[in-house]
């Protein structure tokens, strides 16, 4: 089995420096995109590959680019790291970047060449003090190399990259957000159009793209769109990296062919349920995905498949509901995160948030009421898609709907005999 | 308590370093905010209004800025701050526990300091560590796999 993004990654020793890095072949497909390929050509090669963007959306990573005004009259581009990764229940981004931090920057410097931008962000959460570390120091390299700075492999292609540690903000992660983060703004997001290839940062055409994404260009450059597609096991090409938290015997994270089925990600690589507890549930892509219950353990972790079941494959990683957690105290704690991290410029959002919260909690502490569930339906629906700038609202309203269908029984609990049954 | 009112010659220095990497002073904010914070402990009403005045925009302006942001500390804090993740993983696996037992030790809450000045216990959003919940970062360290027994021997480390 091939695992192109974590074969050089191992948490028994430092990341590979750039010499390193190099021996494993690594800057190699740099050097071919660079010097054999126009950057039409790449981005019609990530296109082909069926790449598909490994922040949550699922958007093809090629055709996001081709998007980006490419005439001689937008010399300003730039391109950005969505290096952020807040979304409660995800952790690969940071195993990435502090596992081959050169491995993301290749990416970056490639992707970067392809809308021929000339300054690059990486968009870091504030947290990760070792990932940041890491990334300044193979900046550092790659300037020394010649890989970022002026004329890289003497084509006359310059690039620029900086790391901004952002300041603590969920919406950050939200792609118009992150650029007003970036311009020094409350991050709130823009409204689209225009889109940010075409007006981003500062106005100027910008692509914004997550970690894991950049860290697939290299591979995809060297071993072809066919091979990327091959790589899968399920209706979405390469590879991806799924994680497992909650009580399973091993949580952790794995780099497997897309379309594992969510059975053989949780008996055979979680190790199976901690000695004890059972399984009711699963979060299959972080805190804004619907809830997949027993019936869906078959379903292969692909984008199509887990639409199709009801959810989004969302970030890969995957959160446990077990039978020792109570299913309210569960989504209460996702919702007031939802709250807390609101921007509070939509009024649905901003109103409906905290109320969710408020009445979950209500429910939860045995103080509920039979109309408590219709208020709550009601806000499934009001904070659902299309009556927001974004989508955080309609994130945090996948968990409630999903728990309402398959947990009700649980809600219901609460309500007639007046407590949590599991506290 | 001093409060310094003007902008340190370093601190200048660094602001201006960062200014220089965007299109106008004011894009430079948040960086600006980070770069005092860093120096300062928290933001005061006194060191907002400097900065405002560094990067030619209105110090209204400025704190709808640093307020919006969970790490721009608009109040004093202690000499260290315990973030403590209370998000999906972490709840599962029971940060609850370690949250009571924080309360018991250091009988501070949520945005509570200790009235030596020793800790500031804040709740935090997901830190990414979730295969090794519950967790927590005390300044700029990252404890993971927590338990009762460990929480102890790591206050302690902290004065």
């Amino acid at each position: 089995m091939e695992t192109p993004l974590t074969q050089h990654i191992s948490s028994d020793r430092p990341p590979y420096n750039l010499r390193d890095y190099e021996k494993v072949g690594g800057y190699q497909a740099l050097r071919k995109a660079l010097t054999t390929m126009t950057p039409a050509e790449v981005t019609k090669l990530v296109q082909e590959s069926d790449l598909k963007g490994r922040g949550g959306a699922g958007f093809n990573t090629g055709m996001k680019w081709s998007f980006v005004p490419m005439t001689d009259g937008t010399p300003i581009k730039y391109l950005i790291a969505n290096a952020d990764e807040m979304e409660p229940g995800t952790f690969k981004d940071r195993m990435l970047m502090e596992g081959n931090p050169h491995q993301f920057i290749e990416g970056m410097i490639i992707s970067a060449y392809a809308i021929q931008a000339n300054i690059s962000y990486i968009f870091l959460r504030w947290a990760y003090k070792k990932a940041g570390r890491l990334l300044l120091h193979a900046m550092e390299e790659a300037y020394a190399a010649g890989y970022l700075g002026k004329n890289i492999l003497g084509i006359g292609y310059n690039l620029e990259m900086h790391l901004h540690t952002g300041v603590g903000r969920y919406i950050c992660g939200e792609e118009t957000a992150l650029l007003n983060a970036l311009e020094g703004k409350r991050a709130t997001p823009r409204t689209k159009p225009p889109f940010p290839q075409v007006s981003g940062l500062f106005g100027k055409p910008t692509i914004v793209n997550n970690v894991e994404t950049f860290c697939n260009i290299p591979h995809i450059i060297q071993n072809g769109a066919q091979w990327f597609k091959d790589l899968s096991k399920g209706s979405d090409a390469g590879t991806k990296i799924y994680g497992i938290s909650g009580r399973v015997k091993k949580p952790g994270l794995w780099e497997l062919p897309m379309g594992v089925t969510m059975r053989e990600l949780i008996e055979v690589h979680g190790g199976g349920m901690a000695n004890g507890y059972e399984f009711r549930g699963a979060l299959p892509g972080g805190a804004s995905t619907d809830f997949l219950v027993k019936e869906h353990l078959d379903v292969k972790l692909d984008f199509k498949s887990v639409a199709a079941a009801g959810s989004r494959l969302g970030t890969g990683t995957m959160i446990i509901l077990d039978d020792h957690t109570c299913p309210v105290g569960f989504v209460h704690n996702l919702e007031h995160f939802f709250a807390q991290e609101s921007c509070g410029w939509c009024t649905p959002c901003r109103e409906g948030l905290p109320w969710t919260e408020k009445t979950l909690l209500s429910i939860e502490r045995g103080e509920g009421r039979p109309e408590d569930l219709d208020l709550l339906d009601m806000h499934t629906k009001y904070l659902g898609p299309g009556n927001t700038f974004c989508a955080l609202a309609p994130g945090a309203m996948e968990p409630l709907q999903s728990a309402l269908k398959y947990f009700r029984e649980d809600f219901e609990m609460h309500i007639t005999q007046k407590k949590c049954p599991w506290r | 308590m001093i409060i310094q009112e003007t902008l340190t010659p370093e601190e200048i220095e660094e602001i201006d370093h960062e200014i220089a990497l965007v299109p106008y002073r004011k894009a430079a904010c948040i960086e600006a905010l980070k770069i005092v914070q860093h120096h300062r402990g928290w933001i005061s009403d006194e060191s907002l209004q400097s900065i405002a005045d560094h990067l030619e925009m209105s110090v209204e302006e400025l704190d709808s800025v640093a307020t919006f942001y969970n790490l721009v500390f608009r109040k004093p804090v202690g000499r260290n701050v315990i973030l403590l993740c209370d998000s999906i993983s972490c709840y599962v696996m029971g940060y609850e526990k370690i949250y009571a037992q924080i309360r018991d030790r250091l009988h501070i809450s949520f945005g509570e300091t200790t009235p030596d000045g020793r800790f500031t216990l804040l709740p935090n959003a997901c830190l990414g560590t979730c295969d090794h919940a519950p967790a927590l970062m005390i300044n700029n360290e990252l404890y993971r796999d927590l338990t009762e027994d460990r929480l102890d021997e790591i206050l302690n480390g902290y004065h």
